[in-house]
């Protein structure tokens, strides 16, 4: 499953927040949106997951227009797992799980035992079979993380939008829902706000820069050290290690650049 | 824990309870008609006549009025909490009912020429709707709906009805104070065949409407940005929640005045019995508020035999603790 983002223009409220921004995701791929605060990464996911629609250019999956579909059909292929998510903690995991299979049902249909299955095998995937009976609201972050995670396999999508998924996440959480995401073998669009993660686990990088993007493609490719001095304000370069791992190294001296980061749009 | 109670079998012993509670309401009151008595005369068998005419004629229409609008206000409660994400919602914080106390002191206090010559129930209903279209109009910005503007809008609206209300009370004499301060704690006891029809219709056809909508009510709560995601319109589905919970608090408050904290309490009530599942949740709050609403009436007309006092006061009297309560429980 393809993803292509062409020349999105969003603005909101009379202020202009991304311009012409591009970008695309290869069948299987999972692609990093990383960037300072306000740079307009959870919007263009906005766009994508059809909760804002850009003013122009448009966002296609495998060719399809998404704004074009009803958005129940548009959320059997695009599923998201957000951080304004207010689910409330008296559900339990197996309720929460269920609301993945949401869009795959009119008003008169009720769950059949394929929906059972498809949940069961989320929650498999997604690690949370022990978790069956808890409370929402019982859970620590990164098994919180892992329930939303299987919701939306529970839509069945072929698109994984992630916002910020490790945020507030202990390291070894982090790593273990990366790790899933990983092995999904889903198409995903992420947006990371740790560099060295994402450079740990995305196949290509998106930066984006005051709502334009500031450069695209293979990790090392999208975070040369230019890249990290203009958009993030660091002294810094990423690199392959003999391991085959991308790590970013930060210079000695003051932690901050002190050079230019910038441009809000 | 959360091995939720098996739905089914708990409808089931909740339907009989209705109606055992209903014919054990339908027996007692001023005159008392013994249980076996009662069930013949329901059934259409012979019996007294004076018990015959007072069952029929007054005590079934009162009982199921009670039923209706407990099942009414319960499930206008259930909506909006999730409607306005805020668990402390009723048909009152969104300033309904305080449109319908207008309407109907209005007719009750300067006769019904000023309502264009609506009665009590119907301007009540008019009041209803104006204010929830003024809510409406007041709760979106740029097309979009939002649970905090909702809730200012009928807090602001509500009060301001409110004082209109009190100024019609001050004009009013001590007969017409009476009837009013009697509506606005609610009753049941001017219940006629004749006023059940409509809000019988519009209970039954908003409950069932709104079980079908179970699955994205549950989505909703989620948030607005994980509902949009997994395929829900927000927008239409707020317009319409708010539509429907306003037509239900307008109807049932139109015949049976302001019956405050039922659509309050009972949600909650089956929340942390049943879990927070709107699938679950509103064919149970359908029925426990039907019951809770004619045990209370029931109530209303024997604590202070042979006088009656108004729902409001019992359902005030259980609801606030119960408030009180639930505001000190954590998750809540």
């Amino acid at each position: 499953m393809r993803l292509r983002v062409d020349g999105v223009c969003v603005r909101l409220g009379g202020t202009p927040i991304l311009h012409e921004v591009s970008l695309a995701a290869e069948s299987g791929q999972v692609v990093g949106l990383v960037g300072p605060n306000g740079s307009g990464k959870s919007t263009l996911l906005r766009t994508v997951y059809r909760s804002l629609r850009p003013e122009s250019g448009d966002v296609r999956l495998d060719g399809h227009d998404v704004w074009a579909w009803p958005s129940r059909t548009a959320a059997r292929r695009i599923a998201a797992v957000l951080q304004d998510d207010a689910t409330p903690p008296t559900m339990t995991v197996a309720e929460v799980v269920e609301l993945g299979r949401t869009p795959h049902h009119g008003l008169f249909d009720r769950n059949g035992p394929g929906d059972r299955a498809v949940v069961r095998e989320a929650m498999k995937r997604a690690g949370v079979l022990a978790l069956d009976g808890r409370r929402f609201g019982s859970l620590s972050g990164g098994e919180r993380q892992r329930v939303q995670l299987a919701r939306a396999l529970a839509q069945e999508p072929r698109l994984l939008i992630l916002d910020e998924p490790t945020n507030h996440l202990d390291i070894r959480a982090r790593f273990e829902l990366l790790d899933l995401v990983r092995d999904l073998g889903t198409t995903t669009l992420a947006v990371m706000h740790e560099l060295d993660l994402a450079a740990r686990v995305c196949d290509s990088l998106v930066v984006l820069h005051g709502g334009r993007v500031a450069a695209a493609g293979p990790v090392l490719d999208a975070l040369t050290p230019k890249v990290l001095s203009r958009v993030f304000g660091v002294r810094a370069r990423a690199a392959r290690d003999p391991d085959g791992i991308i790590r970013i190294t930060y210079a000695a001296g003051p932690l901050a650049d002190g050079g230019p980061v910038a441009p809000r749009p | 824990m959360p091995r939720r109670l098996p739905l089914v079998p708990c409808l089931a012993v909740l339907a009989v309870a209705l109606l055992l509670s209903m014919l054990v309401a339908v027996g007692v009151g001023s005159v008392d008609v013994p249980l076996g008595e009662t069930w013949d005369i329901v059934t259409g068998h012979a019996a007294d006549p004076v018990n015959t005419k007072i069952i029929l004629d007054y005590r079934i229409p009162r009982v199921l009025l009670a039923a209706l609008a407990g099942a009414g206000l319960s499930i206008a409660g259930a909506v909006l909490q999730a409607l306005v994400a805020n668990p402390l919602a009723d048909p009152y914080v969104l300033g309904i009912s305080s449109g319908a106390s207008v309407g109907a002191v209005l007719v009750m206090t300067m006769g019904s020429a000023v309502a264009g010559g609506l009665g009590v129930s119907s301007a009540a209903f008019a009041g209803a709707m104006a204010a929830a279209l003024i809510v409406f109009a007041l709760g979106q910005r740029r097309g979009r709906l939002t649970p905090t503007r909702l809730v200012l809008s009928g807090v602001a609206v509500g009060y301001v009805l409110l004082a209109v209300t009190s100024y019609l009370q001050l004009k009013a004499d001590a007969d017409e104070l009476r009837k009013v301060m009697f509506w606005m704690l609610g009753s049941v006891a001017g219940a006629r065949w004749e006023q059940l029809p409509t809000v019988a219709v519009v209970v039954v056809a908003c409950a069932l409407g709104l079980m079908l909508y179970g699955r994205r009510l549950n989505a909703l709560v989620t948030g607005e940005e994980s509902a949009t995601a997994l395929g829900l319109d927000v927008r239409r589905a707020r317009v319409g929640l708010l539509a429907v919970s306003s037509l239900l608090t307008g109807a049932v408050v139109a015949v049976a005045g302001g019956i405050g904290f039922v659509g309050l309490m009972v949600p909650h009530l089956v929340r942390l019995a049943f879990g927070a599942d709107h699938r679950r949740l509103l064919p149970l709050v359908t029925l426990v508020g039907a019951i809770y609403m004619v045990l209370v009436d029931l109530l209303s007309r024997t604590v202070d035999r042979p006088a009656e006092l108004p729902l409001g006061i019992f359902t005030a009297v259980f609801g606030a603790p119960f408030f009180a309560w639930l505001l000190r429980r954590e998750e809540a």
